[in-house]
């Protein structure tokens, strides 16, 4: 049976803004990976299509089954990641609504079709549920992978827990599909911490979806065979790179760029901001996205109880990258602890090179390889950047 | 006025406008040389450019090229009547986005992969994007701006273009209609004297001659002029 034959829910078509700020909502105790699929649920998303790989197989088994409940109208597993990545990449020329995730190995492996994504101008949404990359093999959490997503132009969201996870992955169907923007959107959030453990989400009922995407509203003509315009092949000078000048290609790359700096204005629309910061007059800050953020807002509640001159700072959005935002949440910190679930500190290197007094930025803790991060290894950097002793026992 | 984006020529490799910080301006406002501006401003602005710079010239895309969406028709009509105003106004259009090889005829039609090339053949100095899908308007207003001294105005049925030297955005027929009267009042005001003419036809286009038509003549188009399996044409053109 085809996606059109298939039986689809009636649902109420509505706005994002009323998604996200007026909709009605309950209080449920679920999973990440819940979280995940229920947006995906709430998203009206045309098509999914994925291979499975832990820790990500938990959303997509879940997206399958909404998928048999009639929320999506069509869903498979493909051969392998490259062949899912591209897979959606032509599933957007046809002009529908796309969702897919993968994790750490099963990112880098499709990660030659996504970086064409936003040059192809592909509105897609990326679930990343992070996970080490091999060798040696481990399926556990550490989120490296983001690592290699930041430099394809794609615009990137880091969620700290279910409830994040949730928001950001419907916000990111509406920011992927602003005409301005038209580029993929990846959601992120650790594997097993947040996709397999439970956390309150508000959550509005699903008998609410958002609106149809209207795939004419496109800075690319759709490939749709009944209309006209649209019968002009989309990517002639992508795949004919002989004959295409060197500079279409160099404006080409400058607009990804500015695509990803104009969903900027987006991020403060649907969640506030590409940042949060708590205790802007603090001497020290804890500075964290995704699971670290939660861990550095916990050694910025003990730090609070204890008397101590911290702030925190919690980044969203890691591409754009909120340079100003940090720049001038830190103007007056004297250090900048930032913890991380990876071995290189990709974060903490964008931090630096946003800042004019890099050197305040302590490059750590850092924890990886499925390893958690203790809210003490954070104290511990805070007294020493205050000057104080602290007694590390874990 | 600062004016953040100029006409050019800004060099080899510029920086684009929005790395600049040039923002698009938001509903019911235009930009103008990056500002955010009334869109009569823009309008304006716009106008007296296309009144006093040599071989002013409309660039159509396919969004108004084609009749295929409820508006198209009643657009392409106004600027049709918008061209008719502006003295020695020329239409080249921007049917399609793939490269032209062995080599553009830049009398015929412009290009994003070198737009520069009809603007600089032509010595076009003002020029209107309307219909461009904008990624590719985007991407040739750059290029125009990099390699040409031609001042740029993007009518744009989306959010406008930060690129252009005046932008206007939301763009319905009843806009262009109105940019059309301002124009004809700049006119007036300068003392032009003007009686409303069509522009001339495209000189490198042959007339279409339907009897003669065949499917080889749409080329890698042609399966999409075949009837499909089991369906019967009887309305033909």
């Amino acid at each position: 049976m085809d996606a059109s034959q298939r039986p689809q829910l009636e649902k109420k078509k509505v706005d994002i803004n009323y998604l996200l700020k007026e909709a009605p909502r309950e209080q449920h105790f679920i999973t990440g990976a819940q979280a995940m699929a229920e947006a995906v649920k709430r998203a009206n998303v045309d098509m999914a299509i994925a291979y499975p790989i832990t820790p990500q197989s938990e959303v997509m088994h879940l997206v399958g089954d909404i998928y048999a409940q009639g929320h999506i109208k069509e869903y498979y597993r493909a051969e392998e990641e490259l062949g899912t990545m591209s897979a959606i990449a032509g599933a957007a020329r046809a002009g529908v609504r796309l969702f897919t995730a993968t994790s750490g190995p099963g990112l880098l492996r499709g990660l030659e079709a996504i970086v064409s994504w936003s040059g192809h101008r592909v509105p897609a949404v990326l679930g990343i549920l992070t996970r080490v990359v091999n060798a040696p093999l481990s399926i556990q959490p550490d989120n490296i992978e983001m690592a290699y997503m930041m430099h394809c132009g794609a615009v990137m969201l880091h969620a700290e827990n279910q409830q994040d996870t949730f928001d950001y992955t419907l916000a990111a169907f509406a920011i992927t599909e602003k005409v301005d923007v038209y580029i993929p959107v990846a959601v992120a959030t650790e594997g097993f911490f947040v996709t397999h453990a439970k956390g309150y989400v508000d959550m509005f009922d699903e008998e609410y979806a958002l609106n149809d995407f209207d795939p004419v509203a496109a800075p690319v003509p759709a490939m749709d065979n009944e209309t006209p315009p649209a019968r002009i092949q989309r990517d002639a000078p992508v795949q004919k790179s002989n004959f295409m000048s060197y500079l279409i290609h160099s404006v080409w790359q400058q607009e990804i760029w500015d695509s990803n700096k104009r969903a900027m204005k987006y991020i403060y629309e649907y969640l506030g901001g590409p940042i949060e910061v708590q205790n802007p007059e603090a001497d020290v800050f804890v500075l964290g996205s995704g699971c670290a953020a939660a861990q550095c807002r916990e050694a910025h509640r003990y730090a609070q109880e204890d008397g101590l001159s911290v702030g925190f700072v919690k980044v969203k959005a890691i591409r754009p990258f909120p340079t100003n935002e940090i720049r001038d949440a830190l103007k007056n910190a004297k250090a900048v602890i930032v913890p991380e679930h990876n071995i290189i500190g990709w974060l903490c290197k964008e931090v630096k090179a946003a800042i004019p007094n890099g050197g305040i930025v302590v490059e750590g803790p850092r924890v990886y390889g499925g390893m958690t991060l203790p809210v003490e290894l954070i104290m511990k950097e805070i007294h020493t950047a205050l000057g104080l002793e602290y007694d590390l026992k874990l | 006025m600062t004016k953040r984006v100029t006409e050019g020529p800004a060099g080899y490799m510029p920086q684009s406008a929005p790395e600049m910080g040039v923002e698009l301006a938001p509903e019911g406002s235009a930009l103008l040389y990056g500002n955010v501006v009334t869109p009569e401003e823009a309008m304006r602005d716009a106008a007296i450019a296309l009144l006093t710079r040599d071989n002013p010239t409309i660039f159509p895309g396919p969004q108004v090229l084609w009749d295929w969406k409820d508006d198209v028709a009643e657009k392409a009509a106004a600027i049709l009547d918008l061209a008719s105003e502006i003295p020695n106004c020329k239409i080249i259009p921007m049917p399609d986005y793939r490269p032209k090889y062995p080599k553009i005829d830049v009398k015929a039609e412009i290009n994003p992969n070198h737009p520069n090339l009809t603007i600089l053949d032509n010595r076009i100095k003002a020029c209107v994007f309307v219909g461009v899908h904008c990624h590719y308007a985007n991407l040739s207003l750059r290029m125009i701006r990099a390699g040409t001294d031609c001042y740029t105005t993007a009518l744009c049925a989306y959010m406008g273009h930060e690129e252009a030297m005046a932008s206007i955005r939301d763009l319905h027929a009843s806009d262009i209609q109105k940019f059309k009267e301002i124009v004809i009042e700049e006119r007036n005001k300068l003392g032009i004297e003007w009686e409303t003419t069509l522009p001339p036809e495209n000189p490198s286009l042959q007339k279409e001659d339907y009897s003669t038509l065949s499917p080889a003549d749409y080329g890698e188009y042609r399966s999409l002029i075949m009837t499909k399996k089991g369906e019967h044409v009887t309305e033909v053109e």
